[in-house]
């Protein structure tokens, strides 16, 4: 099975917070890796691959900066990366990079497409609209895959922990949702080891994308500026001491008759 | 005596020269095809390093071997084996004597020969078996908890080992029955025997016997002593008893210096890594021919797997059992009959990839064996070769992507690691500085992660600040410039991460122009002195203070009207792998008014808290918590609060305190902080920082 | 403004809290139209469905077919295309079934895509300044969006207030004859319903949550003591469950659970969106912190900043001694 999986880099946020510098986010102490839920899709690849054969294809849209996730991918044992750059791709939107991605995969042929669920943004557009572009087959939320064949029998996260089970036909897109495996370890030195291995670079003439459906020109939907709301009323807090706030709590608990 | 032979009918075909030389023959060749094959595998294994420092290693065969230092650890055990090996020492010779006088009568051995000689032999072949019949009573009576191999190893074990103690004990008896028998030189009667000793008790027994009857005794006896003794000779490679050959060569090439950890290859320089195709330990072949003599010599006595603190927990790990299935393996897949079949992975068949990432390396293991076994460095391959496979728990890939990214265990930004110096009051009053261009001193306060970014623990940094300053060192700190030391990155088996974490802090460390380290961290302490090279000398901060206090240049006040009854926990990588069990001990002495008991284990045989560092993110399969067996060991010592110099011991020992259910009954407090209440200090200070003071307990 | 939708999914005749929502969003987006609502499915699910709706929508369209009989976002959106009118603007849900939806009906629409919308900041002519979040809710952003060729816009769950019975009596128009047969490369087999396990956090009065901030496995058993003086079950937000500490059926948010208690207590949780939007109701929420800044407080009618470690033992042993004095 060819496997296309899109990535993307974004900033680590899981143990800093982000600070506001102006109406942009502070970036001098970010340290980007691999957006997690693309990691979980890399490493579903991978298994698939493994099961079945094939090659699994990481691809990107960025610049030079996107080349470290890729080659931590190449490391985790991805056979071929790609990197979709160009000047005139900058300021895409969501719909921008996902019409990139639609030329790279005219030009090839992938049987299954895995993208994250969603990134940092927490947009969760770009597999929909690029399936949509493709006249693809889409799932969203995927939390497990079972290969059969030409088809595939895919589970979607819902509410209430409930997996909606579906039957899709390759070829699709799936967006997969983190927790479907464990992906492996990638150190240092697995990086070093692929150090050599050659990223294609594609630009816009290469994907023989329109450079009026790309870039900040065609973006439909513009970020404007980042802001943290000014907090509203929010919570009464209590300010005693410890023993004061357990008590206010628990008379708190039995005023609304859940002390019974 | 060949006149006594030749009065014996034998068959045609085999005269009884003829029967002892084959018998010789037979033996000699089996053993020797019998440890060709055995040493096989060692021959395609891993090179490893031993040849160095012959003296030393020589020392250390004469205190080990020789002088069977460890064994008495366990008393009675130890008294029994030290009894048995002394025998086997002094019956070697007329063992040897014996054989060869079978087909060579005239032979006599130089300088262990003669009368007393013979005395003392007939002593040794009693007391040895004697010991046999109390070894076989031991195992199959009184069963002790430590023989008992876990159900999957099978009962095949205890009937192996007392297969052995039986066959010792008849060769001790035709060993006796020959000595009961022989003839001396001279005239026809028969030789003496010491009094009471075994043989002068089957001579008892045979009085009656004709002289012919005593020669057909005695050369039933030499047969019977021929035939047990090659049957042990080639029985013993295939079981626990092949330590008896392989013992003086696990000691001699046993590993000199501790706290430290086998580089990837020896042989194979850092700068050369990359082109190491794999890194650790994944199939048999990977291990050194060391670790594999390693795997041949255990004697499954379960001495390191009692002090386990894994074990103990219930986690799927004992250190006997990663050697015995080993040698299994070996067995197994490199046997003496039949074609070699190898190249299996181990983790995955043999080994669970929990056993090995349960281990905390606290070195309990290899500080016990009597045959020095080796532990760390195969569990630290293990680990290599499952990092280089990915094969990591994800509750271990977080906090490894944050040292890679952030150089420290939490994630936390780089700019926040001098934080913990920067607080309000503690920052007038003790000032730190931090060491870059313009700024320089004479020692560096190496603050390692979890001082660092903890908030519990940043209180050890202040403590250990005020008390540098105190005993009026000339320090400062490498700020954002310092990250982890890497001393559990490595010990986890991620070496790629870990030489780019040490290179960093090397190379700060050489641009502060500092003569000297000291930290309160024991695994810092650790990494710097033995995993770092070229760096000035490393001190904890327990042994900087020993000699404040002697030097007089820190006081102490004493304590008064303190219910705490004090005991002193060893950190593993301050005590045991370091050494450094005094200096704590002699400070907390020197506060007037300090209460202290010793813990049943503790110095050399300190149970660890349950690890550091990387270790505080594995989630293991436990049945219950090594820090709570420690704090309940505290109890039971009479004590009511725990000193420790380590600051994952106090967080683990802490935590404990709490999940026993024991906080009103028990405190725990780190050296530093306690050194700190106690100094009379140089400037007086406010008291907002006693927050973790430990009041009197039942106040 | 071009005509407004609002997308319904309705199962089993159910239609959900979200249907009153949306109204109020596309009032906010263009307060001179109402929108009409579009709900799809099959039998008498969908006449229950439609009739719940005209309380509050002016039109419902209803488009049924039995490939519709549970909702599949890729026949959803076959059926849409047909019927829907050219440059509409299109309101989903963002919720699982949105997340399907939304961005291919966006591309097959020919329109832009505005994803997990939580607040409208202003409308001039056509074009709508709206607020979305970012890095799990740490920061917002303010976006803009021409809807001059339309849009497919999914709204936040609980980003707006509805009023589930508008008073509007509205008219259900049939569809279905403009939508022909349907057919996709994707077909639903069957729900796995998730194991309530030993305990149904949707049954009990009082809930002790945990986050991350239990920070151990261990202590747990912290938050299971102070549950059992207060006769109360432990539940639990995302993290917890991905780290194997506690099982799925105890998760509250939006891929676990929805409860309704009476009593909340959030121990150690942050206050993500994704977590809150599982409490329903109007609970007491206490929140229990060391983070000032959680974004708990934000939700919580009580706040206490402390070491839930400390915190949670000191309220157990009050609530004992109140038991103790009520039993008396």
């Amino acid at each position: 099975m060819e496997i296309l999986v899109c990535v993307r880099r974004v900033p680590d946020t899981s143990e800093n917070e982000i600070e506001l510098e102006g109406t942009d986010i502070a970036r001098d102490e970010l340290v980007y890796s691999i957006n997690e839920p693309d990691n979980y899709a890399v490493e579903e690849a991978l298994q698939i691959r493994d099961r079945v054969g094939g090659t699994v294809t990481v691809v990107t849209v960025g610049g030079e900066d996107e080349e470290e996730v890729l080659r931590r991918e190449l490391a985790m044992g991805a056979n071929r990366a790609v990197l979709l750059s160009d000047e005139c791709f900058t300021g895409s939107d969501g719909r921008g990079i996902a019409t990139i991605l639609k030329k790279f995969v005219e030009k090839e042929k992938f049987d299954l497409i895995l993208t994250g669920v969603q990134a940092e943004d927490g947009a969760a557009q770009v597999g929909g609209m690029l399936a949509a572009m493709l006249d693809l087959p889409f799932a969203s939320l995927v939390n497990s895959i079972e290969v059969n064949g030409r088809k595939l029998k895919v589970s979607r996260e819902i509410e209430g922990g409930n997996k909606e089970v579906n039957e899709i036909e390759l070829p699709c897109v799936l967006s997969i949702q983190t927790g479907i495996n464990e992906p492996r370890y990638v150190g240092m030195r697995g990086i070093r080891q692929v150090a050599s291995v050659p990223i294609a670079t594609l630009g816009v003439s290469e994907v023989a994308a329109n450079t009026d459906s790309v870039g900040s020109k065609a973006a439909k939907v513009v970020r404007i500026d980042y802001f943290v709301p000014v907090q509203g009323h929010g919570a009464e807090i209590l300010r005693g001491s410890r023993e004061e706030n357990a008590e206010k709590v628990v008379e708190l608990i039995a005023a609304r008759g859940g002390l019974r | 005596m060949v006149g006594a032979f030749s009065a014996i009918s034998a068959s045609p075909l085999l005269s009884p020269e003829g029967l002892i030389a084959s018998i010789h023959v037979i033996g000699i060749i089996l053993f020797i095809y019998v440890i060709v094959r055995r040493m096989q595998p060692l021959l395609h294994a891993q090179s490893d390093c031993r040849f160095d420092r012959p003296v030393e290693r020589l020392k250390r065969v004469g205190k080990y071997w020789l002088g069977q230092w460890r064994h008495p650890r366990y008393r009675f055990a130890g008294l029994l084996h030290v009894l048995i090996f002394a025998g086997f020492l002094l019956l070697a010779a007329r063992a040897f004597s014996l054989l060869i006088k079978t087909v060579a009568q005239e032979f006599e051995m130089p300088v262990l020969s003669g009368r007393s000689y013979d005395i003392l032999t007939d002593y040794a072949a009693t007391a040895v078996f004697a010991c046999m019949i109390v070894a076989i009573v031991r195992r199959v009576v009184f069963k002790p908890a430590r023989y008992q191999a876990p159900a999957e190893f099978g009962k095949w074990r205890s009937v192996d080992a007392v297969i052995l103690l039986v066959a010792i004990a008849v060769l001790m008896l035709a060993d006796s029955v020959v000595a009961a028998t022989t003839l001396a030189k001279n005239d026809g009667s028969l030789q003496a025997v010491a009094m009471y000793s075994l043989p002068w008790l089957l001579r008892q027994l045979m009085q009656s016997n004709t002289a012919g009857g005593l020669a057909n005794a005695n050369f039933a006896g030499n047969v019977l002593h021929a035939v047990t003794f090659y049957f042990l000779l080639c029985y013993r490679p295939f079981g626990i008893q092949f330590h008896v050959e392989t013992s003086l060569f696990t000691i001699y090439f046993s590993k000199l210096d501790r706290g430290t950890v086998k580089p990837v290859r020896w042989g194979v320089r850092e700068e050369n890594l990359d082109q190491v195709k794999t890194f650790g330990v994944k199939t048999f072949q990977d291990f050194t021919w060391k670790h594999m003599l390693d795997f041949y010599s255990c004697a499954d006595c379960g001495r390191c797997a009692e002090q386990c603190p894994a074990h103990a927990a219930g986690r799927p790990l004992a250190p006997r059992s990663l050697t015995i299935k080993a040698r299994d393996y070996a067995f197994r897949h490199y046997p003496v009959f039949g074609k070699f079949n190898n190249s299996h992975a181990l983790v995955g068949t043999i080994y669970s990839e929990d056993e090995i990432w349960s281990c905390t390396t606290c070195g309990a293991c290899e500080e016990e064996c009597p045959l020095f076994v080796e532990y760390i460095d195969k569990i630290v391959d293990l680990r290599r070769g499952l990092i280089d496979d990915g094969k990591v728990p994800q509750s271990l890939q977080k906090p490894l992507k944050a040292l890679e990214s952030r150089g420290n265990l939490y994630g936390k930004l780089e700019k926040k690691r001098a934080d913990w110096a920067k607080t309000g009051e503690f920052k007038e009053e003790c000032p730190i500085r931090i060491l870059n261009n313009g700024t320089r001193a004479e020692t560096l306060y190496f603050v390692d992660s979890t001082i660092s970014y903890d908030e519990r623990m940043q209180a050890i940094g202040r403590a250990s600040a005020r008390i540098l300053q105190a005993s009026g060192e000339d320090f400062g700190i490498l700020g954002a410039a310092e990250k982890d030391s890497g001393h559990e990155v490595r010990r986890f088996g991620e070496e790629t991460l870990f030489i780019a974490l040490r290179d960093h802090n090397t190379d700060a460390i050489h641009r502060s122009g500092v003569k000297r380290i000291i930290t309160s961290d024991p695994h810092a302490f650790n990494a710097l002195r033995h995993d770092y090279k070229d760096l000035p000398p490393v001190e904890h901060i327990t042994e900087a203070v020993a000699r404040a206090v002697s030097e007089r240049r820190i006081h102490l006040r004493p304590l008064s009207d303190d219910t705490r009854v004090f005991a002193y926990h060893d950190p593993c990588y301050l005590g045991r792998h370091n050494q450094v069990y005094e200096d704590p001990r002699a400070v907390l002495d020197a506060i007037p008014g300090l209460k202290r008991v010793e813990m049943k284990h503790s110095k050399d045989r300190s149970f660890c808290c349950g690890g550091g560092g990387l270790m505080l993110f594995y989630e293991p399969k436990e049945e219950r918590r090594i820090g709570v067996l420690r704090v309940r060991m505290a109890a039971e010592a009479g004590a009511n609060a725990i000193v420790t110099a380590c600051p994952f011991c106090l967080a683990n020992l802490e935590d404990a305190i709490k999940t026993a259910g024991l906080k009103e009954k028990m405190t725990a407090i780190d050296f530093a902080e306690l050194v700190d209440q106690q100094l009379v200090p140089k400037i007086p200070r406010k008291d907002s920082e006693m927050q973790y003071e430990t009041a009197s307990v039942g106040d | 403004m071009n005509r407004m939708f609002a997308y319904i999914v309705q199962r089993a005749g159910v239609v959900d809290d979200s249907a009153a929502e949306l109204v109020q969003a596309a009032r906010k987006i263009d307060a001179s139209q109402e929108p009409t609502a579009v709900v799809t499915g099959s039998g008498p699910g969908l006449e229950m469905a439609c009739e719940s709706l005209r309380s509050s929508f002016v039109e419902v369209w209803k488009i049924s077919n039995e490939a519709l009989a549970y909702p599949n976002a890729e026949l959803v959106r076959q059926a849409l295309v047909r019927v829907l009118p050219p440059k509409c603007v299109v309101l989903i849900s963002h919720d699982h079934f949105g997340i399907d939806l939304g961005p291919g009906l966006s591309i097959k629409l020919a329109c832009p895509f505005v994803s997990d919308l939580v607040s409208i900041e202003q409308v001039r002519g056509d074009s709508l300044t709206l607020v979305r979040q970012q890095f799990g809710g740490q920061v917002s952003a303010h976006y803009e969006c021409d809807l001059a060729s339309g849009a497919v816009i999914n709204v936040r769950p609980g980003a707006f207030r509805g009023e589930p019975n508008g008073g509007i009596n509205g008219v259900i128009i049939g569809k279905s004859s403009e939508v022909g047969t349907l057919s996709a490369k994707r077909r639903y087999v069957e729900t796995i319903v998730a194991e309530t396990g030993d305990v149904d956090i949707t049954k009990h009065a009082v809930l002790v949550s945990v986050g991350r901030g239990i920070q151990e496995k261990e202590n747990i058993s912290i938050a299971e003591e102070l549950a059992e003086a207060l006769g109360a079950a432990v539940s639990c937000s995302r993290p917890v469950v991905d780290a194997k500490w506690m099982a799925k059926s105890r998760q509250v948010g939006t891929s676990g659970k929805t409860v309704k208690p009476k009593v909340y207590l959030a121990c150690g949780i942050s206050g993500a969106f994704q977590h809150v939007a599982g409490l329903k109701g109007k609970p007491l929420i206490i929140a229990i912190n060391k983070n000032a800044k959680a974004p708990i407080f934000q939700v919580a009618d009580i706040g206490i900043v402390d070491d839930l470690l400390e915190f949670l033992p000191e309220l157990t042993s009050k609530v004992r001694e109140a038991r103790g004095a009520v039993t008396k």
